[in-house]
């Protein structure tokens, strides 16, 4: 049971050295799969165990023969269920697309199958990605492998579980407000969400796409620099790539040169505001110290539009779910429900009782706050704090290359502790949205334990398009931070 | 985006059918109950879509523009389907023909264009909402402001241009009223269109056919897409008397159609006027078999579109540099190529406006002609070509359908869906063929036997030249036995033609009979006016 503890970039080298062959360590983890999923539920779908093994003996051969193999070199590795895999059933968390089958690849996917990872199974989410504990899945709650009475995180809280839980080597969540980082927060992994238009979303269901991003879920820095060298870069299939990064950036490279100098912004609000956990603060005041014992120079920032960003991200975020979601209605893909006795408008709406209470909720929001009556007061006022904000965000960084706060204002809770309050609940999303509704880059490093032994990750951003220094800076505190403790389950 | 609906039943009586206000003139009563003086002004508006069929691929995705001839649903890829986690893939090339219309239509065009949804559920719109264009913050759309003379000097305003997908295409079977099924075909989802929004500035029907006769022939023009493909052009009017509420007609199939459908909202609301009735702002749908306007159910009217910006296709600049690239690529408009005519080949202007408004007539006409056949060739063109190719076309279609009773052939407008055709000749037999009566080897009676036979048979002018006799009899002495004939069998005319030189023109044409059109006309004139000077 030592074998598959090992990150990414070790799996590499221990494959390359022939400490372990590919089939080896895929049974394990395989294995392993057995063992805690019926504890944690951090997949939908497992892949077909033999073709899972066909395949590991497939890049096994190429190595002893000393062919080719891509990168990954047949890791194992999960897949977010909003993200599709062609002939994979991706179901979104929702009974609304329970029978869905994508007839195509999306493009991080066909990327990573590209440099031969091997994806193994799709991760369980909230419902079309709209909350952050994981317990708004149409198929049951994921369970934090910390505690399992505790929730891991949302909406990508499968994605943390799995990889937290020695289930994958890495994996891929998406990040609409913090999604990514939220459940790697919670699961003490590491979570990524990159500059806005960095990754391709081609095949990722949308939900609200005018600030979303697939990031990758790894459990050292390393190895999520090395997974958006695989999935990075500008894809022909969505307009909103970045066309002019430069294609053979290498995330990896310079990662562990340090920051000396660095200037780093302690956000005010994010870190000693209203609503801020205590043991949280403590961890983010220790994390601060150990980037300025590596010779980062730290000073506390206000940013005053940080305080509506919450409402203002629920108010666009909404609007475009209305819009996105629209198209379920079970006309051309879906679930079995026979148009017999029905007109298009009844048989849509019976039809789209399926959604769950939470995409209702955002849903109903969002026809609400755009519709021509009303947008006025909601709908665009949102989008011009959106504007003010990322005017505030972009100003402060030409005083600071990076700045900090706790990834989550409080430590995980129980289970079914807060899925009654919303309001309590989208709270819980201050300090990550931010990094959304502006398009920039940020991460969620592992940092401490709670006082009930629940993981605190700390949270930096940097400006759009720094990336490479945002890993950087992630990976000196990796470094810098005292020693994590190892997931017991 | 209007939608075709099924006939709506039952609603009032059928007034007196439209047609028969064809006749009257632009604003008369129907009734001629009311005196001109005491209605006031007639407004229309209108909402054209136009195919961009010329394109290769949709608007979104690769899938052909081609849709026509297909079998339902196979012209569809993930993308215009709508699938979850598909991308909108913009069409490059739709934006710069879209930026040639706005140039074209004389209207601003901005830095920088954008994209919106428009969210409203439909079984023919895959993803429940529409890609398109409005302008809310700003001009977004592709272009605005603009103006396009008609024919009579009027000046129409165009209010905004914008690009956008049309929609699937629904089919209704089983016309029971009960038992209705719906069918959806997706190869039309995500076919580029451009919707032109005039200002209501059209005073009458007569203008609104001005106006789309002139803004088709432009879309030809500009080889953006060939408006008499069936579909590939509609249009909904709104209709109002100035200082009254605004009606729109939805439901238009065709231009025909449009015409009449304006003929009688007009007489509709004058009628309402006159009698002190309230006008109702409401929209109507045109009911092509009883041929009249049936107000909308309430439901529809009140659909509260949602708008929201479409974030997964960026800003696009329009940048000075493309804008140059486009205008230099224009094509010589109508008006442009008309005045050519007239002025480098003097060419009559009614010759030279029918030859400028048919791209494919003028297009035959650009590789024909030289400096001394153009002339010739403009009149071969419009008064023999025009006229032997569409009483061809129509011998066919009546070969086709086997004399089979077929009702409602009138629609014969400009959206007739006869589909794209070639020219009915080559430019190089066209051109021998001109050179010919030109160079006065052929008569013109003869030269138009041959382009029958030319366009027919599809053969060459010199097989068909070899084939019939068409040399022309240019020899004084054959002629001069045939006019003696000629005055012989026809004393009386001759005799006429002493005081009345018209009658001279009889003559000729019984010497062309004779000599089936091969006479030489100068020399016959010249010969017949010597014998009807002996016979003074």
């Amino acid at each position: 049971m030592t074998t598959i503890r090992v990150s990414a970039l070790e799996y590499i080298q221990k494959v390359s050295d022939g400490e372990f062959t590919v089939e080896e360590f895929t049974s394990e983890t395989l294995g392993r799969i057995k063992n805690t999923e019926p504890k944690l539920h951090a997949f939908l779908h497992i892949d077909d165990e033999q073709r899972i093994i066909r395949r590991a003996k497939e890049i096994d051969r190429k190595i002893k023969l000393g062919q080719k193999v891509g990168k990954c070199m047949g890791m194992p590795i999960a897949i977010k269920d909003n993200i599709c895999i062609k002939g994979m059933a991706t179901t979104c968390g929702s009974k609304m697309l329970e029978k869905f089958i994508p007839p195509y690849d999306a493009t991080a996917v066909s990327r990573l199958n590209a440099k031969d990872a091997a994806i193994i199974a799709k991760t369980n989410m909230d419902e079309f990605a709209m909350g952050l504990t994981t317990e708004f899945s149409a198929f049951g709650p994921s369970r934090n492998p910390w505690n399992t009475d505790y929730v891991p995180g949302g909406s990508s809280g499968g994605s943390a579980v799995a990889t937290a839980a020695f289930e994958c080597v890495a994996s891929l969540g998406s990040d609409t407000g913090g999604s990514v980082r939220n459940p790697a927060s919670f699961c003490s992994v590491v979570g990524y969400k990159p500059t806005y238009g960095l990754v391709s979303r081609y095949g990722l269901v949308s939900y609200a796409n005018s600030i979303e991003q697939i990031g990758p879920i790894a459990r050292t820095v390393s190895d999520v620099a090395f997974l958006l060298n695989v999935i990075a870069g500008y894809d022909s299939n969505d307009g909103t790539t970045i066309n002019n990064t430069d294609a053979a950036a290498d995330y990896l490279d310079g990662i562990d040169d340090g920051i000396e100098g660095l200037r780093v912004g302690i956000i005010q609000e994010m870190t000693n505001g209203n609503g801020i956990d205590s043991q949280v603060t403590r961890a983010a005041k220790h994390a601060i110290r150990d980037m300025e014992r590596a010779g980062a120079a730290c000073e506390e920032v206000s940013l005053g539009m940080i305080k509506y960003s919450v409402p203002s991200y629920y108010t666009i975020t909404a609007a475009e779910a209305e819009s996105n979601l629209a198209r379920y209605d079970n006309l051309r893909y879906g679930y079995d429900l026979s148009l017999e006795g029905y007109e298009f408008n009844s048989y849509v709406k019976e039809a789209r009782s399926r959604f769950g209470p939470e995409v209702a909720r955002r849903m109903i929001l969002g026809g609400y706050v755009s519709a021509a009556g009303h947008s006025g007061r909601y709908y665009l006022k949102a989008q011009k704090v959106q504007s003010k904000l990322t005017r505030e965000v972009t100003e402060a960084f030409g005083t600071y290359d990076i700045l900090i706060s706790p990834t989550v204002p409080i430590p995980p809770f129980k289970i079914g502790e807060k899925i009654d309050d919303p309001v309590e609940l989208f709270m819980v999303d201050l300090n990550t949205v931010t990094a959304n509704m502006t398009g920039k880059p940020a991460i969620s490093v592992p940092y401490a334990m709670s006082d009930d032994a629940l993981p605190i990750g700390i949270q930096m951003m940097a400006d759009r398009l720094n990336d490479k220094l945002l890993l950087k800076a992630a990976r000196t505190l990796e470094k810098q931070r005292p020693p994590l403790a190892e997931v017991r389950i | 985006m209007s939608h075709q609906e099924t006939t709506t039943k039952g609603i009032g009586a059928a007034p007196k059918d439209a047609k028969s206000y064809d006749a009257m003139p632009d604003g008369a009563m129907p009734d001629g109950a009311m005196p001109d003086g005491a209605m006031p002004k007639v407004l229309i508006g209108l909402e054209i879509h136009c195919q961009m069929t010329n394109l290769n691929s949709k608007l979104f995705c690769t899938c052909k523009a081609d849709y026509r001839k297909m079998k339902p649903n196979q012209n569809i890829c993930p993308i215009c389907a709508g699938l979850p986690g598909t991308l909108p893939l913009l069409n490059k090339e739709a934006v710069r023909k879209g930026v040639m219309i706005a140039m074209a239509l004389k209207c601003a065009i901005p830095d920088r264009i954008s994209f919106f949804r428009k969210n409203y559920f439909y079984p023919d719109l895959p993803k429940n909402f529409q890609i398109t264009q409005v302008n809310m913050h700003g001009d977004v759309s592709i272009g605005g402001r603009g103006k396009i003379a008609i024919d009579d000097g009027k000046k129409i305003r165009i209010r905004r241009i914008q690009l956008e997908e049309d929609p699937g295409r629904m089919i209704y079977e089983g016309a029971s009223a009960k038992n209705t099924i719906t069918l959806v075909d997706y190869n039309r989802a995500g076919i580029p269109l451009v919707e032109i929004v005039t200002e209501p500035d059209f005073e009458s029907p007569r203008q609104v056919r001005l106006f789309l006769q002139r803004l088709s022939y432009m879309i030809e023009n500009l080889e953006v897409g060939n408006p008499s493909l069936e579909g590939a052009m509609r249009a909904d009017a709104n209709v109002s008397l100035a200082g009254s509420n605004r009606v729109e007609i939805k439901n238009i199939n065709s231009f025909h159609d449009l015409e009449k459908a304006v003929i009688f909202e007009i007489a509709r609301q004058k009628a309402q006027y006159s009698r002190g009735l309230d006008i109702k702002q409401e929209t109507r749908h045109w009911d092509a078999n009883r041929k009249i306007t049936i107000a909308a159910r309430r439901k529809e009217e009140d659909m509260d579109y949602l708008y929201l910006p479409e974030a997964d296709i960026p800003w696009i600049d329009i940048d000075p540099d493309t804008l140059n690239a486009l205008k230099e690529k224009m094509p010589e408009s109508i008006s442009e190529k008309k005045a050519r005519y007239m002025q480098k080949y003097r060419i009559p202007e009614q010759v030279a406006d029918v030859l400028s408004s048919d791209k494919m007539y003028s297009d035959l006409f650009e590789a024909a002609h030289t400096d001394s056949n153009a002339k010739e060739l403009a009149n071969i063109i419009t008064t023999d070509l025009m006229g032997i190719a569409c009483t061809l076309l129509q011998q066919q279609t009546e070969e086709k359908e086997g004399g089979k009773d077929q009702n409602g052939g009138d629609d014969s407008g400009v959206d007739g869906d006869e589909n794209s055709k070639p020219p009915p000749i080559t430019p190089a037999n066209l051109q021998r063929l001109a050179d010919a009566v030109t160079l006065g080897k052929m008569a013109r009676n003869s030269a138009r036997q041959a382009l029958y036979e030319m366009v027919k048979t599809k053969k060459s002018f010199e097989a068909i030249t070899a084939d019939t006799e068409t040399g022309k009899i240019s020899d004084a002495s054959e002629l001069d036995d045939i006019i003696k004939q000629v005055i012989a069998e026809e004393a009386g005319a001759a005799r006429q033609a002493v005081s009345n030189p018209n009658t001279i023109n009889y003559l000729v044409g019984k010497v062309m009979q004779k000599t089936k059109g091969r006479a030489d006309p100068q020399i016959t004139m010249a010969i017949l006016k010597k014998w009807i000077q002996k016979l003074k």
